[in-house]
């Protein structure tokens, strides 16, 4: 069978492909490149039409957007298919934004609220003027002021306003941003600690760590509750919303403080033996070699540990503080407001609201990790 | 760190005074704590566990009388639903993660959007309000308890949970199980052998195949032959009472909401997991295994999943035990875990604070710690092995 085989006439070029640009030729290597594919393709079409039109509809089209009570939005009294009862949040937002807070003193949340939005913005602008000025303002100023503004101040002629009629939005923004601005700082001593060549502190650190890390926060909020009364001395009595406040403060800083000490393990051993070299003292080596570096590249981490806190902070419901839940549950059992949709009228406003804020912060944290890695390319 | 350069002196100094500071604190502490106890006249110490309980709980795995049980008892029960709820969480959030994390990096455009759409809304919406959507939400969709939803005879689904037969088990019904068991430990030693022939340059046994035929046929097979033999298994059907459906097995709706609720929420964070682990593989892998003339399942299957697996377990642990400690979330929505036990009815009942958070606590450090060291033994078996 030994045949040789030459060829004499010229293979046929073979036709161009149709595309290789724009985009039918997209469509065609993303949905349709191979029969399992298209299979794909067609399923996720037919999922996407089953789900997508109904939701609209319920959404928007058949949605209610006015009335004052629940009987606008029952579809016996509508005689129509009802959707979203936005008529329900449009009435009860004062309650889901400040719970129980008085009615005229309202504008003392929303001054928090824009202060809120400085110091936040200050913080999360990385190009902008005199950030150590706004860490100093997030930090420092800006509890205080928020306090007083919050609480009252006889001296300053804010009327006082117990913690028991704070509430809703108020209450989460309160607890998530007293748990932030008590964890990043203890979270870097404790960080500092667990890396510390002190035999005593290293244990004590890494234990305090562990423990918070290795329970659910549900329990250290009970016993926040329940045992922060045992261990005071004599009669003094400690507040409501203090105690899950001081629970959640506990809990997160042990988990940034993991997130520093990943920073701190970052920097090369060499940054610090240059500065001893020059001559700095250990603090000053700390405070302007170490941490700035360690911090910059936690920057990501730290922001979805504050995610983590933000959506954790509904667990205080649980222990009968007026979170937005908590107000959100209330105000949907009212029973002037009973309609069929108003529950998943009232969880979809709640997916909204977290989501906006956790899904803004997690591109935030994206958007900063990849400014890092193109710093880290370029040198 | 930098701390040696320190003074011996200061170092000693340091560390005295953070113990003595401890020391301090801890004996007010307690001090405080056991004269308002002693005020309140109640005793110290863990001696109630043995006392009579007197309450009810909806699930209870083991046999338990709310007349007669002890809160020791309870406590068991309440760990027990823990435990059941985290563990077919971690297989079904396992199996959804991966799934999702893979179709991630689908050929496919638009499975890839719709898996980055699942993982991005429910990674960042709290899963406290993603169980109250599963429990009240669902719920109002489900028909009520007196007109239930039949898929076949003898399976309703209601507003008060899903109803099933319930195969009796005891006398020599325990063969049945038994077989089931057999079949996993069979097919186990199967896929050992297979790996050694593959890792002898031989073909692979048909694992897939003949263990799902194990799994499923020996149950089966023990069940035909115990009815043959005229030992036929006694089955309880739920049927329809005056008030609700009776009988059978009842899936709780809070158990349901808990474990859905539960595995999709830790799903979208595995899938994070599992793409991070496709990433970390290199592409040559891929394109080496496909010029060899393997299918993408068997590319994944054979190539990049093992390999990807170096840099999944160790972030997968820390999942599983944040499953764990979520599933206390149950709380809110009534399941009966071990928190909702121990630090709400036991504790209201008897005041025994401090033995209540300490039980409670302890026994979530000791599961992290049994996760973490279980998962530790497996991280060795799939890590790089240095040559």
């Amino acid at each position: 069978m030994s045949e040789t085989f030459l060829r004499t006439a010229e293979v046929p070029p073979r036709a161009p492909p149709a595309a290789v640009g724009g985009p039918f030729a997209w469509v065609r290597r993303n949905l349709f490149s191979s029969l399992g594919n298209a299979a794909t393709t067609l399923v996720v079409l037919a999922l996407l039409a089953l789900v997508l039109p109904p939701l609209f509809r319920f959404l928007v089209l058949d949605a209610v957007w006015t009335g004052g009570s629940g009987e606008a939005c029952r579809p016996e009294a509508a005689g129509r298919p009802v959707g979203a009862c936005w008529a329900f949040i449009h009435e009860k937002l004062g309650y889901l934004v400040y719970g129980s807070y008085p009615l005229a003193e309202r504008w003392r949340p929303d001054a928090v609220f824009a202060l809120m939005l400085l110091g936040g913005g200050w913080m999360l602008w990385l190009d902008a003027p005199r950030r150590g000025l706004g860490a100093l303002f997030f930090f420092g100023v800006f509890p205080v002021a928020a306090y007083l503004l919050l609480a009252g101040a006889p001296a300053l002629g804010l009327k006082p306003v117990p913690t028991g009629l704070w509430g809703g939005m108020i209450v989460t923004f309160v607890v998530s941003l007293v748990g932030i601005v008590v964890s990043l700082p203890l979270g870097i001593l404790l960080a500092l600690g667990r890396r510390s060549d002190l035999p005593v502190i290293r244990l004590a650190c890494t234990l305090f760590i562990e423990f918070w890390r290795g329970v659910p926060l549900i329990t250290v909020l009970f016993m926040a509750n329940v045992m922060l009364p045992l261990f005071l001395p004599g009669d003094i009595t400690i507040d409501r919303l203090l105690r899950p406040l001081v629970g959640v403060a506990l809990f997160a800083s042990a988990y940034m403080a993991e997130v520093v000490r990943g920073g701190l393990q970052a920097v090369p051993p060499g940054q610090a033996q240059a500065a001893r070299a020059l001559g700095l003292t250990e603090l000053q080596i700390l405070r302007f070699v170490v941490l700035p570096q360690a911090i910059k590249i936690v920057v990501p981490g730290i922001v979805n540990t504050f995610i983590g806190l933000f959506k954790d902070t509904t667990l205080v419901s649980i222990v009968g503080i007026a979170d937005f839940i908590r107000v959100l549950e209330s105000a949907r059992i009212d029973p002037r407001w009973a309609a069929p949709s108003v529950p998943v009228t009232a969880y979809a406003f709640a997916a909204l609201f977290y989501f906006a804020f956790c899904f803004g912060m997690a591109r935030y944290a994206a958007f900063i990790e990849r400014r890092l890695a193109a710093g880290e390319g370029a040198r | 760190m930098a701390d040696s350069a320190l003074a011996p002196k200061l170092r000693l100094a340091v560390q005295a005074g953070l113990l003595l500071a401890v020391a301090a604190l801890a004996y007010g502490a307690t001090t405080n704590a056991a004269d308002k106890l002693a005020r309140q006249g109640i005793v110290a110490g863990f001696g109630f566990l043995r006392r009579a309980a007197g309450f009810d709980i909806s699930q209870t795995l083991i046999p338990y009388a709310a007349a007669t049980a002890t809160y020791g008892e309870a406590i068991l029960v309440g760990l027990l639903n823990t435990l059941l709820v985290a563990s077919l969480g971690i297989v079904l959030a396992t199996i959804l993660g991966f799934v999702v994390g893979i179709a991630r990096r689908s050929p496919n455009a638009l499975a890839r959007g719709l898996a980055a759409t699942y993982v991005e809304t429910l990674r960042n919406l709290p899963l406290l309000l993603q169980l109250l959507v599963w429990y009240v939400a669902v719920r109002v969709v489900l028909p009520p308890a007196l007109e239930p939803a039949v898929f076949a005879e003898g399976a309703f689904l209601t507003q008060r949970g899903l109803f099933l037969p319930r195969p009796d088990f005891s006398g020599t019904g325990w063969l049945v199980p038994a077989a089931f068991l057999l079949g996993i430990g069979a097919t186990l030693i199967l896929a050992r052998l297979s790996r050694r022939r593959i890792e002898a340059g031989r073909t692979p046994l048909p694992v897939l195949a003949a263990g799902s035929g194990l799994i499923l046929g020996l149950p089966a097979l023990a069940w035909i032959g115990l009815a043959l033999a005229g030992r036929v298994i006694p089955i309880a059907f739920p049927a329809r009472g005056p008030y609700d459906i009776e009988g059978g097995l009842a899936v709780q709706p809070e158990f349901a909401a808990l474990l859905i609720g539960l595995s999709t929420y830790s799903a979208a964070f595995i899938a994070e997991i599992v793409r991070a682990g496709l990433d970390s593989v290199a592409r040559g892998q891929e394109e080496a295994a496909q010029a060899l003339g393997l299918n993408r399942a068997q590319r994944l299957r054979l190539v990049v999943v093992p390999q990807a697996m170096r840099v999944i377990v160790p972030p997968l642990t820390s999942q599983y035990l944040s499953l764990t400690k979520n599933s206390s979330l149950g709380v809110l929505i009534g399941y009966p875990d071990l928190v909702h036990v121990t630090m709400g009815t036991v504790l209201n009942q008897t005041n025994q604070a401090v033995e209540a958070v300490a039980i409670t606590m302890g026994i979530y450090l000791a599961l992290s710690l049994v996760t973490s060291v279980a998962m530790n033994l497996y991280n060795r078996r799939v890590a790089l092995v240095e040559r």
